[in-house]
């Protein structure tokens, strides 16, 4: 019997602000427990929320980016759970009037386009942090309570866990260069659910849908729904029937363990938030977040492939993120060329990144040094041999490639009147590798190339050299 | 609408709360009157009215993206009972979605 999965994806990101999404409270990242709050994430009696307009306005520029329809008017409500992660005992949520509805992105994948649908995205506030103890306590930290989320849920429209994985992507990287969110999954400001459900092949109703939360990597999301599917077509083949359930990815097994089967919905008894009016979002208002949203990835892989003439796998790399795509433009602009921008981009500074595990926005190397070293290259003025060398005192201290180069004497020597007389001594010293180079042997003049860089520490032009060194010994 | 020992009973686990036998007959009660005194509203004819989400008389309040540490951190740590190296100690629930 043939089966087909309906998978649907609830994604969380974090939204870059300052400041919480209903209170001032610093948002930060690593930050000692319980030191960034305030009376209004901790809902003593009394305090009033306000909503950050920071947390609207990048929710709008995810909402632009996926072609989704932004609601005119939009309000909170409260989420009820009793949970020690959240002393208000309610999560302020956007259950009835969501941010956005009916977008889109596309993706492909087995070698097609496809387009999957966003039923809704929303904003809400994320709760603080249990950490559980093998001692029968959690311990909580509420530095994470209030900070901003979006949460975008998917249409049911994946068939298998390709396509999943193809649709994550793609979401993140639109997210990512938006610059809403850092979509960092190892540091939570990406966090994945999944549901699927199987039924077999021409049946209309859909399965039983089970749902995993918190996988902790794309790698999982795959997997994990790569396991249900069969794991599910056992029990239905079987005569069995799929429990309405949560489950957990195992990473040690790669397979999923039962986490709790679902009686019914849960019972959270929404209702709008009375402290928050309800907020009108204007078109002007949406016009101008539209006016400051990034160029968005496709059209900068397409102006990279079609303007630059970079290689598309090239040009992949640079998108990896949008850090490195903003530093490869600023070079280009800071007026390198733009080919061997992406060669010194994808080769030198990620394999110096690799090295060191670090980030693009962490080094001391700026656009505007890359770029200069790169036309000290073009115009002759340093080899590369040397250029990899004042990469590397950039790089590694920040140093002015121009100036480096002055300071240490590394221009390179392109002067026939300096290095004329030189080719000549060095070829009247060797009369032997005269004679080699008559008797046709090539050799010889890679050894008398290699003298005057010996002379000249390296910083000869071996083009001039080379010219040179031709020209007198057809002479002999 | 009936209030029942059972949508108490329900209510009570929603909020992670235990009655006696003598309590839940007594909420059981209590739970009623008020709900069918609210149902009073209902024989109101709202045909045409459009939904009222919010009584107060203002929209779109948004404040501007500034952080702002709190002074008194310690103060907000007052009512915890017990807590270790900054955090809040409490027993352990797994569990968070177990209000079915």
């Amino acid at each position: 019997m043939n089966f087909k999965s309906t998978i649907g994806l609830e994604v969380h990101f974090e939204l870059k602000t300052k400041s919480k999404i209903f209170s001032p409270s610093p948002v930060s990242y690593g930050a000692p427990a319980n030191t960034e709050t305030n009376v209004i994430d901790w809902a003593m009696p009394g305090v009033l929320p306000m909503v950050n307009k920071d947390v609207y306005r990048l929710g709008i520029m995810v909402a632009l980016a996926t072609h989704a329809h932004i609601l005119p008017t939009t309000h909170f409500d409260r989420k009820n759970y009793y949970y020690p992660d959240n002393p208000k005992a309610y999560q302020i949520t956007q259950f009835f009037q969501p941010l956005a509805r009916d977008g889109y992105i596309e993706v492909e994948v087995h070698g097609k386009k496809k387009r999957i649908g966003i039923h809704e995205m929303h904003i809400e506030e994320d709760a603080g942090k249990n950490t559980h103890g093998a001692n029968g306590y959690s311990y909580v930290d509420l530095n994470r309570q209030g900070v901003p989320l979006l949460e975008v849920v998917s249409e049911p429209d994946m068939e298998d866990p390709e396509e999943a994985y193809a649709y994550l992507t793609k979401l993140r990287q639109i997210v990512q260069f938006t610059g809403a969110s850092d979509v960092k999954m190892e540091e939570g400001s990406m966090r994945v659910d999944t549901n699927i459900s199987i039924r077999p092949a021409g049946q209309k109703e859909l399965g039983t849908k089970v749902e995993m939360k918190n996988l902790n990597s794309f790698d999982h999301v795959r997997r994990s729904l790569a396991y249900e599917e069969q794991r599910q077509q056992q029990v239905l083949l079987s005569g069995g029937k799929v429990q309405l359930s949560t489950r957990r990815f195992d990473e040690a097994t790669g397979k999923t363990v039962l986490e709790r089967v679902k009686e019914g919905d849960a019972d959270y008894r929404y209702f709008p938030e009375p402290d928050i009016a309800p907020d009108h979002i204007s078109q002007e208002w949406i016009d101008e977040i539209a006016a400051t949203l990034p160029e968005s990835p496709f059209d900068r892989r397409k102006r990279y492939v079609d303007e630059y003439g970079i290689k598309e796998y090239d040009a992949d790399v640079i998108l990896q993120t949008k850090e490195s795509s903003d530093f490869y433009d600023e070079t280009v602009k800071a007026g390198a060329d733009a080919k061997l921008a992406a060669n010194w981009l994808n080769t030198q500074i990620n394999g110096y990144l690799n090295e060191k595990q670090v980030d693009i926005t962490d080094i001391k190397l700026t656009p505007a040094h890359l770029a200069e070293i790169i036309k000290m290259i073009k115009d002759g003025t340093i080899s590369s041999k040397i250029a990899k060398k004042v990469f590397q005192e950039s790089i590694e201290n920040g140093t002015d490639p121009k100036k480096y180069v002055e300071d240490k004497g590394m221009v390179q020597l392109s002067d026939v009147s300096v290095l004329g007389p030189m080719v000549t001594k060095i070829v009247d010293d060797n009369p032997q590798s005269v004679e080699d180079f008559k008797n046709g042997k090539d050799r010889a003049i890679g050894f008398l190339v290699g003298q005057i860089m010996k002379e000249t520490r390296g910083k000869a032009n071996p083009k001039v050299v080379n010219q040179l060194l031709n020209k007198e010994l057809q002479n002999r | 609408m009936e209030i029942t020992k059972d949508t108490i009973t329900h209510v009570a686990k929603l909020s992670r709360l235990a009655f006696s036998d003598q309590e839940l007959d007594k909420f059981t009660k209590q739970m009623g009157d008020i709900i069918n005194m609210a149902d009073q509203l209902g024989e109101v004819d709202t045909t045409d009215v459009p939904e009222t989400v919010q009584v107060v008389d203002r929209d779109t309040v948004f404040r501007e993206d500034k952080p702002e540490h709190w002074e008194s951190k310690e103060e907000l740590m007052k009512n915890v009972p017990e807590k270790v190296d900054g955090f809040i100690k409490v027993p352990v629930i797994i569990d968070k979605d177990d209000n079915a």
